[in-house]
């Protein structure tokens, strides 16, 4: 799928790009002869804390597994609305972790690998996250989605969509009682996550009391 | 070692193998646009333009002390929303604001820039009142550039200040109401039978402060308590007279259901599963336009569009709602100057991001259009986006934009961040077209920085931009097969004296001969085509008289004539005749 290859790449990318921005490698594209200051990461970015770290971290991994569910959809559903949902969720949390993953490569900090996730999960509830993050499925919910079909699946996805949003609207406000959440960048990320997602769960709640009953 | 750890050694094999080879390969491209604002060469001052039917007359960088050269990205000193008052323009910032002296269009000076740090820096004017927006948790009550610490500090401002500007060179804060959510966006309302005192609805979108910070805010759900600081907007009262008492008056809940007064009335239903209702639902508006000569006002309301009765200011009453069948969630809204059509802007990825690119769904990040029947129905019509891709290096989606007053169209110019400006007309909500644009490349050519126009805004004559990285741009029409000298001439004939966005007033045209030129060009597009000519002469003809009874009744009679043209047009074109023959008859008096 091109979305998924484009966010390795992406990251690789944006990774080479955040470490050669030593003042020792000329820009990418040299712009016309002007008093353009030269590149180089002579920004200071503002101060940010460990929990805003580990917020951007836990998102990623959080958004990741939004990502398998949403690759489940085309497979499973025929449901028009559902599969738009997906695509709109699915474009959104994608860019979402580049962003979060320019920001801690910006910052010198570890960009974990999304999917690192499953390994984590699949160990038992332990890891380098932790306890499961908010709103994240069990591996066995995963395997009972992704062998759902049809209405089944409609109704399992948006419950567990529904649970998994939440859980990232938890993560925004454990940040902000942690203290973090002031550097701007993370602020206004974190107030577009709460927005959007919490967008979302209406409709997902709409969707879901129009699905055929018993299903 | 194992398949799935590939990913992980990739990026590490990536990273230490730091900058000396060539990049990794390209993922697939997506199509390339020969659209000429796809593609543009980066840079902050010096960035590659691609323009079309519009001029750029002037530009200023942002001032001293609103910008880090280091940073060029640094949003917390960007520019960001701006209102106008006679020859003032004053921009926002998300660490005070800028007034500019904009007499003259072509060069304006800057007058004052006070520092007030305290995103996002919304602004209203009305006389020499300036209110401005708090949300972010770094503001102070008294300007300080300090910033604030802890989950409850005495010193924290969020809400909307109000400046006293009397004394343009010396702006002094005379209130700063705090409001339980801050306020992200405001909107200034004033009622023309009440010239002691204005309104200002506040959205806010934030985290709801601690009870320990601000006396009364709650955070928990309708359920548990009504006085929830959720499902409503604020209402500020402000005597005129007295700025310094300005205060809430009421915090309507305008989400609730009519039926039931359920709170969360625009939530789908309980039943859910435990703990569900606090976090889910529409609960806050990202923005309300106000349209008080008509008495309405629509909000952008989470994952809804609502229209408001607003003739009793103090008590909006919910009268319709909308839901995007393509879920978009929006943000803002205009009417169109009849109020027969309400837009709503969809800020995808919240303005931070690339969302204007090729693999982009068209209907999101877009502008959904709807008509409005009797000024209390909408209809989904169309939609419209900005119709270039553009890179991952511009962040891009639908932002702030203000209606041209070119008469007999609805025409708007829109801010699309990274995107540039869009021109386009929406006089058929189904069918909306560009005719204008201008865009830069990405103002970094390494990575995305937030960058872009915030707003763009159609102001006596001209239209002003706020470029969040790069400052001020003014622009100023051109013809071309869109749009003629006529018509542009038509729309700069407008005056009016303060022009705040998200509080429409009526564009009314003077009774002239360019204005009936104008209407007469857009007819000539239509199926009146065929009389153009004809009426053109006979116009001319008309001027050529000297002013006097004659002139008059040859007035009286081309009016009358267009009239009766009204029964064989429709649509658009029998609203240019009308206010054809309106103009006429005002040319007679």
């Amino acid at each position: 799928m091109i979305g998924r290859s484009r966010i390795v790449i992406a990251l690789a990318t944006s990774l080479v790009a955040a470490s050669c921005v030593g003042g020792t490698a000329p820009p990418a594209s040299a712009p016309a002869p002007s008093a353009e200051p030269a590149g180089g990461p002579a920004r200071a970015p503002a101060p940010y804390t460990r929990a805003d770290v580990a917020f951007m971290q836990g998102m990623i991994v959080h958004h990741a597994q939004a990502l398998d569910m949403t690759a489940l959809v085309p497979a499973r559903s025929g449901n028009a609305s559902l599969r738009i949902l997906a695509e709109r969720i699915e474009a959104t949390q994608e860019d979402e972790i580049l962003r979060m993953s320019r920001w801690l490569a910006a910052r010198g900090e570890t960009v974990p690998d999304p999917h690192a996730y499953r390994e984590h999960m699949a160990a038992g509830a332990g890891g380098a996250h932790g306890t499961r993050m908010p709103g994240m499925l069990s591996p066995e919910q995963m395997e009972q989605l992704a062998a759902g079909s049809g209405h089944a699946f409609d109704r399992m996805f948006l419950q567990f969509m529904i649970e998994h949003h939440i859980g990232a609207l938890t993560m925004v406000e454990e940040l902000q009682q942690a203290g973090g959440g002031l550097e701007a960048e993370i602020y206004r990320f974190a107030s577009d996550v709460d927005a959007d997602q919490r967008a979302e769960i209406a409709r997902m709640w709409d969707m879901l009391t129009v699905l055929p009953r018993g299903s | 070692m194992p398949t799935r750890f590939a990913g992980a050694a990739l990026l590490l094999v990536v990273t230490l193998g730091a900058c000396t080879t060539a990049p990794p390969p390209e993922a697939p491209t997506p199509p390339v646009s020969t659209d000429p604002r796809y593609g543009l060469e980066p840079g902050w001052r010096d960035a590659e333009v691609a323009v079309s039917a519009v001029e750029l007359v002037a530009h200023r960088d942002r001032p001293a002390g609103f910008f880090d050269p280091d940073n060029l990205g640094d949003l917390l000193v960007g520019f960001s929303d701006m209102a106008f008052r006679g020859d003032l323009l004053f921009v926002g910032s998300f660490h005070g604001f800028n007034i500019y002296d904009i007499s003259n269009p072509s060069s304006p000076t800057l007058r004052t820039s006070f520092v007030c740090p305290g995103g996002q820096g919304d602004p209203s004017i009305y006389g020499d009142l300036l209110f401005i927006s708090v949300e972010m948790p770094n503001a102070r009550i008294d300007c300080g550039t300090q910033g604030t610490s802890g989950a409850v500090d005495p010193d924290r401002f969020r809400g909307v200040r109000i400046f006293d500007v009397s004394d343009i060179d010396n702006p002094r804060q005379v209130a700063a109401v705090q409001t339980c959510r801050g306020s992200h966006t405001h909107t200034l309302v004033t009622d023309e039978d009440n010239d002691e005192v204005v309104w200002i609805y506040v959205s806010g979108t934030a985290g709801v402060r601690p009870e320990a910070e601000l006396a009364g805010c709650s955070a928990r759900p309708p359920a548990e308590d009504t006085a929830t600081a959720y499902f409503r907007i604020e209402i500020i009262e402000v005597p005129l007279s007295a700025p310094q008492n300005a205060t809430i008056v009421n915090a309507p809940r305008i989400f609730a259901d009519p039926a039931t007064g359920e709170i969360a009335g625009l939530w789908p239903g309980g039943g859910h599963g435990a703990g569900s209702q606090e976090t889910s639902t529409t609960n806050q508006c990202h923005d309300i336009t106000v349209y008080p000569h008509y008495d309405i006002a629509a909000g952008a309301c989470s994952g809804n569009g609502i229209l408001l009765d607003i003739s009793d200011p103090v008590n909006p009453v919910r009268i319709d709602e909308v839901l995007d069948p393509n879920f978009a969630y929006w943000h803002s809204a205009n009417f169109n100057n009849d109020a027969t059509t309400v837009l709503f802007t969809d800020e995808w990825g919240g303005g931070g991001a690339p969302r204007c690119l090729a693999t982009d769904n068209p209907r999101w990040g877009a502008n959904a259009i709807f008509r409005l029947e009797d000024r209390s129905e909408m209809e989904l019509a169309g939609y419209f986006k900005l119709p270039v891709p553009q890179t991952e290096l511009e962040n891009c989606v639908a932002h702030n934009g203000s209606i041209i007053p070119v008469p007999g169209r609805d025409i708007m110019a829109q801010a699309w961040y990274q995107g540039g400006m869009s021109i386009f007309d929406f006089t058929d909500p189904a069918n909306p077209y560009e005719i204008a644009y201008f865009d830069r490349g990405p103002i970094d050519a390494r990575q995305m920085q937030l960058a872009g126009l915030w707003s763009t805004y159609w102001y006596n004559g001209r239209i002003y931009g706020s470029e969040i990285g790069r400052g001020l741009d003014v622009f100023r029409l051109t013809p071309s097969e869109h749009l003629t000298q006529n018509e542009i001439d038509a729309a700069e004939s407008v005056v009016v004296d303060f022009f705040n966005a998200q509080h429409q007033d009526r564009f009314e045209w003077p009774a002239t001969f360019t204005v009936a030129r104008a209407l007469l060009d857009q007819l000539a597009r239509g199926t009146m085509g065929g009389h153009i000519a004809q009426w053109r002469a006979e116009l001319d003809r008309i001027e050529a008289l000297a002013a006097g009874a004659e002139r008059r009744s040859a007035l009286t009679e081309a009016a009358e004539g267009v009239a009766a043209m009204r029964a064989h047009a429709t649509g658009a074109d029998a609203r240019r005749l009308e206010l054809l023959s309106e103009t006429l008859s005002g040319l007679a008096q």
